[in-house]
């Protein structure tokens, strides 16, 4: 695999973004949740992204912000690629019955938009973080499932996966010895697509109040809290917590297509 | 004389989408320990369904309908998948038409062999003495042992399959076509492989469509055509004398060196399996066939000692 611009500059983004999270408390000049100036100062060099409605420090809500979404995040596609995959795998290798059940299971799942299933289900499971890494979890499986399951089916039928059956091999071990390897290629694009993704609906949950409670940060929430000050010309309520819900995107974004082209030209060689 | 394998009266159909295929029909054969039996046959003959048979891998849309695969006096076909998978690489081993894919492009050549023989109950530090024996044994290079399948050629992966395959001293190894991907040369010496496998005691199932190779190398050779065993002799006797129209057949579209005949093919296309022709399956292309081939099947009679001919124009001698 090589790097290819796309990979750099995204992997670039999302270590930043990450190492902001990490030390938000060094980085950050004053506390996300306690007044720390007039109210609705514009940018200046004491709040330089100005604070907000309350007198926080819109920069500090930023950076600790951070780290809402990529909790949120990182639970919600690990959740999803590991059970999509595992479900995947066992679907396409045994098919039969069970297959067909799974199969219905996630086409009904794909079928409704992932936004307002990721909403419905995260309001029925109740407002916090970790329900909302659930409910977008579950909007995601279907992609690594079908995904999973489809390369499984052509897989399953090659010579190796025969062999090794022919040499007594068990069928657990055929699954994590033999057919998983072989998708690593595609489940890394799949993950970083799905994370650009759940960066967006994560925002989404946020701004309707659907992750943390306030007054912990959240750039989806405060993008929602910024809303209301805009004609009031607050515009930096609203555009740095709504940059960074789409530069995370972007990063994330450009690294699948970094990482899958990188694919594509290894096998034109 | 001891038998291995006793396949008795099997039966096995595909169920597809365009209709059930009769693939092998009244199989009956036994395979001797420490001999070569080559199993004959073109395309859709059933001789490859044979060997999946009597692995147990067939595949999903695959059953044996009726019928016994004995192998070392058990029942395979009753017996659980668990313990199929310590018969399967213990008793018998399969190896494969193309040796380009049957290793795991990913794992290294050594790390597969010692994973087989460790799901066998053996451990890591023996698994590696017997994994190098085998692999010198089969004449691969002791420093390809950590490489990576590409970077074999297509004859040594072939030669580390059937070292896996022989690794445990099995009783069957079943060889569905293990030349066909591979050049003339190389194909004899996978053959000469073969040979020195025999040599060990264990018996081979030489499954191929090359029936000059097959007289050439088997001691005993089994005519296959749409799922029936046709003839079933030693190879000097089919050699010498062959009785099938379908073997007289399949021997003169051979060429001959300093032959002045053209090599014939036999007209006409194998049968429909989904609904083969009625009386003996191969009378639609017989030269000979009679009113009777035409509405009663043949049964597969002895004719001579241990030479077995499923024709009704074939009288005991």
């Amino acid at each position: 695999m090589t790097l290819n611009i796309y990979t750099v500059i995204g992997l670039a983004v999302i270590l930043v973004i990450v190492l902001m999270a990490l030390l938000a408390d060094f980085i950050a000049p004053y506390s996300p949740v306690e007044a720390s100036g007039m109210e609705l100062e514009s940018p200046n060099p004491l709040h330089i992204m100005g604070t907000d409605n309350l007198g926080r420090d819109v920069f500090s809500r930023v950076v600790y912000g951070a780290r809402t979404v990529i909790v949120v995040v990182l639970i919600a596609v690990i959740l999803s690629g590991v059970i999509g995959t595992v479900l995947g795998l066992v679907s396409g290798y045994i098919s039969g019955v069970l297959d067909k059940i799974l199969s219905f299971v996630m086409d009904s799942i794909y079928a409704f938009p992932s936004l307002i299933l990721a909403i419905a289900l995260s309001v029925a499971l109740g407002p916090n973080i970790f329900n909302a890494a659930v409910a977008i979890a579950i909007t995601y499986i279907p992609t690594y499932f079908r995904m999973v399951r489809g390369q499984v089916l052509s897989i399953k039928n090659e010579s190796f996966v025969e062999m090794a059956r022919a040499l007594g091999l068990p069928i657990t071990r055929i699954m994590a010895r033999y057919i998983l390897p072989q998708l690593t290629q595609t489940l890394v694009v799949v993950f970083s697509m799905n994370s650009a993704d759940a960066v967006l609906t994560e925002a989404a949950l946020s701004f309707f109040g659907l992750t943390v409670q306030p007054p912990t940060p959240d750039w989806g929430f405060d993008l929602y809290k910024g809303r209301g000050f805009i004609l009031s010309g607050a515009w930096w309520m609203l555009i740095f917590p709504g940059g960074m819900i789409t530069l995370l995107a972007l990063g994330f974004a450009l690294l699948s297509e970094g990482v899958s082209q990188s694919y594509v030209v290894k096998e034109g060689e | 004389m001891s038998e291995v394998l006793l396949v008795e009266d099997l039966y096995v159909k595909y169920y597809t989408r365009r209709g059930i295929i009769s693939a092998v029909s009244g199989v009956t054969f036994d395979v001797i320990k420490g001999e070569m039996l080559a199993v004959v046959g073109e395309s859709g003959s059933g001789k490859s369904t044979l060997g999946y048979a009597i692995m147990r891998l067939l595949p999903r849309s695959g059953a044996v309908e009726r019928g016994r695969i004995v192998l070392d006096g058990e029942d395979i076909l009753r017996l659980s998948e668990e313990e199929l998978r310590r018969i399967r690489g213990g008793k018998v081993s399969m190896v494969f038409q193309d040796p380009f894919t049957t290793l795991d492009p990913l794992r290294r050549v050594l790390d597969q062999f010692r994973e087989f023989l460790a799901e066998h109950g053996i451990d890591a530090e023996r698994g590696r003495i017997i994994a190098e024996e085998m692999l010198e044994a089969v004449g691969v290079p002791k420093n390809l042992a950590n490489a990576y399948p590409h970077q074999l050629s297509g004859g040594q992966k072939q030669r580390v399959a059937i070292a896996m395959a022989i690794a445990l001293n099995p009783l069957l190894v079943i060889a569905d076509e293990p030349t066909t991907a591979l050049d003339v040369v190389i194909q004899r010496q996978v053959m000469d492989l073969l040979d020195d496998v025999k040599k060990r005691g264990t018996s081979i199932m030489f499954i191929t469509h090359d029936i000059a190779l097959a007289i050439e190398r088997a001691d005993r050779v089994m005519i296959m055509y749409g799922g029936e065993v046709m003839e079933l002799a030693e190879k000097s006797m089919l050699a010498k004398r062959a009785l099938h129209p379908y073997t007289v057949g399949l021997l003169s579209s051979m060429p001959r060196i300093g032959s002045e005949k053209l090599p014939s093919s036999i007209p006409g296309y194998p049968p429909d399996l989904r609904s083969p022709p009625k009386g003996c399956i191969f009378h639609p292309r017989c030269p000979y066939a009679t009113e009777r081939c035409r509405t009663v099947k043949p049964i597969l009679s002895e004719v001579e000692k241990n030479h077995f001919v499923k024709c009704h124009l074939v009288k005991a001698l």
